[in-house]
């Protein structure tokens, strides 16, 4: 079969001198380049390319475009899979493979075509109606059944191998579509030395100047289009984007586009580009839709859009068939005869719904004030029936029938804002509202100008109008002569008086009859019509089907169209790739990775890292002849309390905060007072939402009078650092102080354990006393360290032990921990990591990110006697409003009774003998962990009453896991409950 | 959208976090006779107008400014853009 190719003809715009192989549905065809897998199929003769959505007809192309709603197939190009293509818009290439959708075990006979036979219980609204009862039947048997029967192409499962990219675009003039009226516009304005992006969704540029035969200045339109092209390409400030779809607008002049990569393109370079243009202005010429009549079986593969017959034969030279009809209600339809009778194909009949139709010379036989009635054809059109103007019948043979229902703009940019498009009846059809979009205009067939005469025109005073705007000066060039016909056409929208099903939206498979029956069921107003019906809500988004849709409503409730309205248009014009949206953001590449400074410390030391937002953290740090995590753990816990721990905590947030009022500032920010901290403290603060709602903790160091660093949670530190440069700038802008993340610039890390003075007195230089009494308990101090490098100390513990945190510039932290692990070496000095970290915490009742849950108050974490009563500060006051005074709920620990049954995180605190139903929770877990001091699984969480329920027994209770848990209520200091051991 | 900042030209919205209603600068006193109901009214009661619309916008991929964005919730037309600190000290806020 390879080479030929039955229905080629003379002429188009392909290579010959290329041919291309390719495979579709398991059948090797070739094509030529230049090709749409569409326009080979035709060539090859090939009609049949699917089966629909619900029904599983048989079906076949309509279009020849991006609006192709019948041809959806699944392309391979190795492991790359992509389902749902339009065969219309794939460029065809070498090694091509395509296969049809939505059939099984073949497209010629699919066992769900039986969909069909049962018609009558899947019309509009059925899954509302038929799956009723018996209830439980819905989630187990219904849903499955019909989402396997339903559906389109099957996603592959494996890592898309495609390469996707974004890009930034500026231009004074966006231009959409490179027709008649986009080149111009893009001509007019590229001479007036303005910087123009002129984008298409064809490969090749031209619009319809490609698919007709038309004749511009007197010469071939061919011609003028090179001509054009030429000049474009000349002009440095034009910038042409073939393959580019502008599928949105944005606010303030912003476009998307979507380009996918020539099938030439080099195997590094991107599938798909989505570019984000920034316009100053905007002209669409996105030319104009055909739209089909709805007739009894008009779904037939070999039926197809008049327009799109005339395109196969003109620029592919690929004929739908060789004997062909024409059904009509506008003068385009006699256009479609001319080409095709012109190519050497045969008009079997062209069919007019207009009485006063002209006459047809290119047809065997014209009726007019006709109406095509039938179809006949298991998989490919054989005969239509006509009934005549007088009412009598006629069978007309022939393999293909060009319909044309009229033409509807592509207004689709104009109307994604707000504005719905208006009914124009003079072209009948819907037009774009005027100034829809501020800084956009349209032209051409996209504004409801049909002619080539107004397509030239209206794009060069497109142009020139948004060219003013930008005050940029437009020298007259002359207009090329085109041809310039009225648009006549009397709307026709649906033949009635059978009983055969006629299509509307062929994707979804929605019929005249569906909307009908929407309409008797009460669903008036388009929005219900379309969600009801599912019309226009496939991929298509209805583009041949709504406006016959809304011309069917208007005829059946005898409103007119402009009363009934059109539904809301939004992006994208077509569909997008989610591969395009991603971008280059996939996998690692999906957000930035932040190592913190002892990352390689870390690395060469067995640490197993954990995401902490942003953040690589060392978890744990697995030594030899450990198997398990746990092991890891208890051994760093016990390093801590009982030698020496070293912790990098560089990604808690640090804010440097200075100026004249900064005590002032932080006394405002914190519930607790700040205002008189001495220099040289420490003071742990809380902050709170000014609903009154904990917001983050940390410390607070004065280092100078004017000078504080504050840290805050890792998870937190852009919210707080945000939230105090909002009450900077806008609560109390008259106050000196200034703001500054300085949290990559500091590496900190934890020196934590009964051993850790003494370590540290080997780190930091002598002249620095850090005896208790010369350097207590939440004290803090510019140091030097090995010799004089500038370093912070400050005496604070998360861990309950004695403990300090140092700090030192960034780019020395690494080198600080490898010095502090040599010198203490024989202290048992020992890195932790963030799960140590953790279970050191909750020994101690130290509230984090599990207490912290933004559903917290001071007063449930224990710490309502901080909120100060003696001052103004961010939350204090709502703190202490009635609906959260009331809550009982406190922090406090919890044992098993049994000692060894680990506590669930996320449990729910019930009283012993009560059924496990939300109305019997008391509280739930926050924190869970093994304490290797207390040898026994530990707990934090929140009670009702807690102080009462102290020693008594509960049940941690989790239905998921299927646990209930006796539990005993304890304090939740588990280990040094006085903190004595922070203070020695 | 884009966003005319004061200080650094036009910038697209992606830059920034939103934050809500302008009226958020003029926080009560809590220290003042009924405020808690101040701040209950400040917290929680917000006007929602379908057109024009102060607001407030946090330039954190940039140079961190808090800005007042006069927009237009229903054409998104932005008509006025100020550093709130101006604003704030205009209506003598923390004073």
């Amino acid at each position: 079969m390879t080479g030929l190719q039955k229905k080629r003809l003379n002429g188009g715009l392909i290579d010959r001198s290329q041919p291309i192989d390719f495979t579709f549905d398991g059948e090797s065809y070739t094509g030529f380049a230049g090709d749409t897998l569409a326009s080979a199929l035709v060539a090859n003769d090939v009609a049949l390319l699917g089966r629909s959505f619900k029904y599983h007809r048989p079906r076949g192309l309509i279009a020849s475009g991006s609006e192709e709603p019948n041809a959806l197939v699944t392309l391979s190009r190795g492991a790359a899979v992509t389902p749902n293509t339009r065969a219309t818009m794939v460029e065809l290439e070498a090694g091509l493979t395509a296969a049809p959708q939505n059939a099984w075990p073949s497209v010629r006979f699919d066992a769900m075509a039986v969909n069909d036979v049962l018609a009558p219980f899947l019309t509009a609204g059925f899954y509302y109606k038929t799956f009723m009862w018996p209830r439980a039947f819905w989630e187990k048997l219904y849903e499955p059944a019909i989402r396997r029967a339903a559906g389109l192409g099957r996603l592959s499962t494996a890592p898309d191998p495609d390469l996707y990219d974004r890009g930034f675009l500026h231009c004074d003039l966006l231009v959409v579509g490179a027709g008649p009226a986009g080149l111009m516009a893009a001509l007019t304005a590229g001479r007036a030395g303005a910087r123009v992006i002129l984008a298409d969704e064809d490969f090749a540029l031209g619009g319809r100047l490609n698919a007709e035969t038309l004749v511009i200045d007197d010469a071939p339109a061919s011609v003028w289009l090179a001509t054009a092209l030429a000049e474009l390409a000349s002009l440095p400030n034009v910038r042409t984007l073939s393959r580019t779809t502008v599928f949105g607008v944005f606010d303030h002049g912003i476009y998307g586009a979507v380009e996918m990569g020539a099938p030439t393109a080099k195997d590094h370079a991107p599938r798909q580009t989505l570019w984000r243009i920034y316009s100053k202005s905007c002209t669409v010429c996105a030319g104009a839709t055909e739209r089909p009549i709805a007739f009894p079986d008009n779904d037939r593969p070999g039926i197809m859009l008049a327009g799109a017959a005339r395109t196969y034969v003109n620029r592919w030279a690929a004929a739908p068939a060789q004997r062909i009809a024409v059904f009509t209600n506008n003068d385009d339809g006699h256009r479609t005869a001319a080409d095709l009778a012109a190519k050497g194909l045969t008009i079997a009949a062209l069919i007019d719904t207009r009485a006063n139709a002209p006459d047809c010379t290119d047809a065997n036989e014209t009726f007019k004030g006709a109406q095509v009635i039938a179809s006949e054809g298991r998989l490919r059109l054989k005969n239509i029936m006509v009934r005549t103007a007088s009412g009598g019948r006629r069978q007309i043979s022939c393999g293909a029938l060009a319909v044309s229902g009229g033409w509807n703009p592509n207004l689709h940019l104009s109307a994604q804002q707000r504005t719905r498009p208006v009914w124009n009846d003079a072209v009948a059809a819907f037009v774009p509202a005027p100034d829809a979009v501020a800084g956009q205009r349209l032209a051409g067939a996209a504004a409801g100008d049909f002619s080539t005469a107004g397509a030239l025109s209206g794009g060069v005073n497109a142009a020139r109008a948004a060219l003013a705007d930008l005050d940029i000066k437009v020298k007259h060039s002359k207009l090329p002569k085109a041809d310039d016909a009225p648009t006549r056409i009397t709307p026709f929208w649906y033949v009635s008086g059978t009983k055969r099903r006629a299509w509307l939206d062929f994707q979804n498979d929605v019929t005249v009859k569906d909307v009908a029956l929407a309409q008797a069921e009460g669903f008036r107003s388009v929005e219900h019509v379309k969600r009801y019906t599912t019309l226009g809500m496939a991929t298509d988004q209805g583009r041949t089907a709504s406006t016959n849709a809304i011309g069917v409503m208007a005829a059946l409730t005898g409103q007119d169209i402009a009363q009934t309205g059109t539904t809301m248009f939004r992006p994208p014009y077509t569909p997008v790739s989610m591969g395009a949206f991603a971008g280059r953001s996939r996998g690692k590449h999906f957000r930035p990775t932040r190592r913190t400074p002892t990352h390689t410390f870390a690395e060469a030391n067995g640490a197993t890292f954990v995401e902490v937002g942003q953040w690589l953290r060392a978890q744990w740090f697995t030594q030899s002849g450990e198997t398990h995590w746990r092991q890891s753990v208890d051994r760093e816990v016990r390093a801590v309390r009982n030698d020496v721990g070293l912790c990098d905590v560089t990604t808690l947030g640090k804010i440097d905060v200075q100026g004249v009022d900064a005590a002032a500032f932080l006394n405002r920010i914190y519930c607790n007072g700040m205002a008189k901290l001495p220099v040289g403290r420490v003071r742990y603060g809380l902050m709170l939402r000014e609903d009154g709602i904990a917001m983050d903790d940390g410390t607070a160091a004065r280092l100078g009078e004017d000078h504080f660093v504050v840290t805050t949670t890792t998870a937190n530190a852009g919210a707080v650092y945000r939230h105090m440069e909002f009450a900077r700038q806008c609560l109390w802008p008259d106050m000196d102080v200034q703001l500054i993340s300085t949290t990559d610039a500091w590496a900190q890390i934890a020196v934590a354990g009964p051993k850790a003075r003494k370590l540290l007195q080997r780190i930091v230089d002598p002249a620095h006393d850090l005896s208790n009494g010369a350097f207590p308990f939440m004290a803090c101090a510019p140091v030097t360290v090995c010799g004089g490098l500038r370093a912070r100390l400050f005496r604070i513990s998360f861990s309950g032990e004695l403990a300090y945190e140092i700090a030192v510039p960034a780019r020395y932290g690494d080198a600080l921990m490898h010095e502090m692990m040599a010198q203490g070496q024989d202290l048992g000095a020992t890195p932790y990591g963030t799960e140590a970290l953790g279970v050191l915490r909750i020994e101690k009742g130290h509230a984090a990110g599990n207490e912290l849950n933004g559903r917290t108050t001071a007063a449930m974490l224990g710490l309502g006697r901080m909120v100060s009563t003696a001052k103004d500060s961010i939350g204090a006051v709502l703190s202490r409003r009635a609906g959260l005074a009331e809550d009982t709920h406190r922090l406090t620990g919890f044992v098993p009774v049994d000692g060894v049954t680990p506590i669930p995180g996320g449990a729910h605190l019930m009283r012993e003998g009560a059924r496990q139903i939300a109305e019997n929770t008391l509280g739930w877990i926050s924190s869970a962990a093994f304490s290797p001091t207390l040898n026994s699984p530990i707990a934090l969480g929140f009670v009702t009453l807690a102080d009462a329920r102290k020693g008594q027994t509960l049940r941690a209770v989790s239905p998921v896991d299927g646990l209930d848990i006796p539990v005993r209520v304890v304090s939740p200091h588990f280990v040094d409950p006085e903190g004595g051991r922070q203070r020695d | 959208m884009i966003i005319p900042h004061p200080l650094l030209g036009p910038r697209d919205a992606q830059e920034f976090t939103y934050l809500g209603d302008a009226s958020m600068i003029q926080r009560p006193d809590g220290t003042a006779e009924g405020a808690e109901d101040a701040l209950f009214n400040y917290v929680y009661m917000r006007d929602n107008p379908a057109g024009e619309h102060r607001e407030l916008w946090y330039h954190e991929q940039g140079d961190r400014s808090w800005l007042v964005v006069t927009r237009n919730t229903v054409t998104h037309e932005i008509t006025q853009v100020e550093l709130a600190r101006d604003v704030a000290l205009a209506l003598g806020c923390g004073a």
